[in-house]
């Protein structure tokens, strides 16, 4: 009947422009949605942009989304260029937090420039860790990393849990962990948390690594085709366990900005899915590292903009949780026809 | 020296002025500071809630939201915000409710706390109101059922129904809520069925309908034959009338999710408070206190008892719980001794330590860490 096959590669420009256009296209799609369920479209954006960007406050709540967002979609980037299906960042990034706020807790009496960046190793030495764990059994084992990262996420989540309502308790009987003392808070630069500083150096960072450096090739190379990986003589397991150490490790680190910084503690749920987001960010980035701050941020304004919806319009937040969720399928589902055509199939000694 | 006394004298005043603030009586408590707060006009109250989950959960959120239906009904505006966190974006969800223009803002789970008290320090015109903590401003109340006597209903028929003398606990989180929650409803059994014992399996989960029902069949296949539960779903109720034996519900009437297994349920009757509240804040009366309030109040009760309970449960259900409403029936008084067999009390306890309790009565079986 039908088979799909894929476009030719289309130029840097024009796969820009068609991105552009796919986005436009989910808007509308979403728009005429928004009509029929009786609410006005031009208002509904409106409203979305004003709830993301319309007061110094929610700028900063936007932020507050798309800095983790950037940085745990960077994690994620150099896993998925070797076509490792790290999903996991959820959980680094709970592990990530979790070696921050072991000395946020106990180590207060340090000063911030001691024990802030004390926070960040421990944020990236623990969510590389817990990346490890699946790099390793794929390599040792030939698991599915794409099964072990998610289940790991649980875990993570659950080991959060554990501390809350165990032995991090606050003394008391409340079921949270202590609120971190000042040092233990990352400063704010131009009223938005240093995380933003810390965003851009790491995209710069990942980009030139990916892009300039003999070791993001040999991922590219990796993602392309291990057996052609092998043949150019690259060591394909420690290749993979770098990759994914430094994959979790990224993801650990926004554990980490996201507690100090936004939280000022660990709570059971403070990565609000976020872990979880970035693997839709990453993807509508195609892999590029300056592209995810475009994509997080968008994705920032969505998520920060729907909540105020549910306030400023009184639509039902089932049903703004339903919009967001049109307006990506519409964009992946455009990203889809970009880049594949469905051609009408020869039948079998059928008309030509 | 004299210097030392009156500091030693001033942290003692200090102490005893928190001890006021965070005691957590029936009767309203003072905040010890004037709130200043201004009474609203009805048409122009404006009412923001943050819930911690849906709105049709069937459980917690719901009976919070009936509050808001009612609320409605009485005319008054209200707004709401579903599934908000335990977490920074509780904040957010505050202040949106403060840009739309809420002068009352009730939120709804012990974690909002926090981020309740932050918001109200810097809006002093506006009332805040949080469930089940223990915070108070000058402009800023809490409030909680004060479920443990319709817990300690909710033990009469279980005492009344179990053959075996073992009944079954899923509680939630080890913390004062449940625990207090366990021995209030051990009490219940005790005064009707001495010989019964309350055996407790934690699930570190307030919503998670298989670790529920995982632990509820545990109790079950350790030879309980009514589960009780400190859950927000229906899971143990469901596990229960599997294995041909019965179950108690929680928050919100369920007979319909285990026909065969549901006796009768301890509820939070929400509504009652908040149209109270919001009317004190109409005519001025509202403060900024420790609400915990029970049958007396009508902000607890139990749901109907089903067919399945044992004969004679409706009259000695009716006989405590008027005598808790007149006062002649006093929970944890007398000696009261803890699972070990150790004399805790001699002569009934303070309010505020039955808020915060932390270890097991007699007659209970489960262990609590740390």
């Amino acid at each position: 009947m039908f088979r799909i096959i894929k476009k030719p590669e289309l130029s840097p420009g024009r796969a820009v422009l068609s991105q552009i256009l796919a986005i436009l296209v989910s808007l509308c799609a979403a728009a005429i949605i928004v009509l029929i369920l009786g609410y006005n479209p031009i208002e509904f954006y409106a409203n979305l942009v004003k709830g993301a960007l319309g007061s110094a406050y929610r700028v900063r709540a936007t932020f507050n989304k798309a800095i983790p967002l950037v940085i745990l979609s960077l994690g994620t980037l150099i896993a998925f260029k070797m076509k490792f299906w790290n999903i996991g960042a959820e959980g680094q990034m709970c592990m990530g937090a979790f070696g921050a706020a072991y000395f946020a807790l106990n180590f207060s009496h340090l000063p911030a420039y001691v024990l802030l960046p004390l926070m960040a190793l421990a944020g990236l030495v623990c969510g590389g860790i817990w990346a490890l764990i699946p790099a390793l059994l794929k390599v040792k084992f030939g698991t599915s990393e794409t099964l072990v990262t998610l289940m790991l996420n649980y875990v993570a989540l659950r080991w959060i849990t554990y501390l809350q309502y165990g032995p991090w308790r606050e003394v008391g009987g409340m079921p949270k962990i202590a609120t971190f003392e000042a040092n233990a808070v990352l400063p704010s630069v131009f009223g938005i948390h240093i995380g933003w500083i810390i965003a851009l150096v790491l995209t710069v960072f990942v980009y030139i690594l990916m892009t300039r450096t003999k070791f993001g090739y040999e991922i590219s190379v990796l993602g392309e085709s291990q057996a052609t990986a092998r043949y150019a003589g690259i060591n394909v397991n420690k290749t993979i366990v770098i990759a994914i150490l430094l994959s979790g490790a990224l993801c650990g680190l926004a554990g980490m900005v996201q507690s100090s910084a936004v939280e000022k503690t660990l709570t059971e749920q403070f990565t609000g899915g976020l872990g979880f987001t970035a693997v839709i960010t990453t993807y509508l980035a195609r892999l590029s590292a300056p592209a995810i701050i475009v994509t997080s941020f968008l994705f920032a304004i969505l998520l920060a903009g729907g909540s105020f919806l549910e306030t400023s319009m009184r639509i039902p937040i089932s049903m703004i949780y339903a919009m967001q969720a049109v307006i990506i399928f519409f964009v992946l589902g455009s990203e889809f026809f970009l880049n594949y055509k469905i051609v009408p199939r020869a039948g079998k000694g059928g008309a030509k | 020296m004299a210097k030392r006394l009156l500091a030693i004298i001033l942290a003692a005043v200090m102490v005893f002025a928190l001890a006021a603030c965070t005691a957590p009586t029936g009767e309203p408590v003072d905040g010890g500071a004037e709130s200043g707060l201004k009474p609203i006009a009805k048409e122009d109250v404006k009412v923001g809630f943050v819930y911690i989950g849906d709105i049709n959960d069937g459980g917690y959120t719901q009976a919070h939201d009936k509050g808001r239906l009612a609320l409605e009904a009485a005319g008054f505006e209200c707004l709401y915000k579903e599934n908000i966190p335990e977490s920074a974006d509780c904040e957010v969800a505050v202040r949106e409710l403060v840009d739309a223009g809420c002068n009352g803002i009730f939120t709804t789970s012990v974690g909002h706390m926090d981020y309740t008290e932050t918001v109200a320090k810097e809006y002093p015109e506006i009332y805040f109101n949080h469930a089940t903590g223990y915070k108070t401003l000058p402009n800023m109340c809490n409030y909680m059922g004060r479920v443990i006597e319709a817990r300690y209903l909710a033990g009469i028929v279980a005492g009344m129904k179990t053959e075996a003398n073992k009944i079954g606990y899923v509680a939630a989180m080890q913390i004062p809520e449940c625990i207090r929650g366990i021995n209030a409803f051990t009490l219940g059994v005790q005064s009707v069925n001495p010989e019964a014992t309350v055996e407790v399996i934690w699930t570190n989960t307030w919503y998670d309908p298989a670790v529920e029902k995982q632990a509820a069949i545990e109790l079950l296949d350790k030879g309980c034959d009514v589960i009780e539960q400190h859950q927000d779903s229906p899971a143990p109720q469901l596990a229960a009338q599997e294995k041909g034996k019965f179950a108690i519900g929680y928050n919100t009437p369920t007979p319909d999710a285990a026909p065969k297994a549901y006796l009768t349920a301890p509820l939070f009757h929400w509504d009652k408070f908040y149209v109270d509240c919001v009317n004190r804040v109409v005519d001025g009366t509202w403060e900024p206190a420790s609400y915990w309030e029970g049958l007396a109040s009508g902000w607890v009760g139990l749901d109907e008892l089903s067919d399945l309970c044992a004969e004679g449960t409706a009259e000695k259900v009716e006989a405590a719980k008027q005598g808790i409403i007149d006062g002649s029936l006093v929970l944890f008084s007398g000696e009261i001794k803890d699972q070990d067999g150790n004399v805790k009390y001699t002569d009934g306890m303070p309010n505020e330590d039955i808020y915060n309790m932390n270890w097991f009565i007699e007659g209970v079986i489960g262990t609590i860490d740390g």
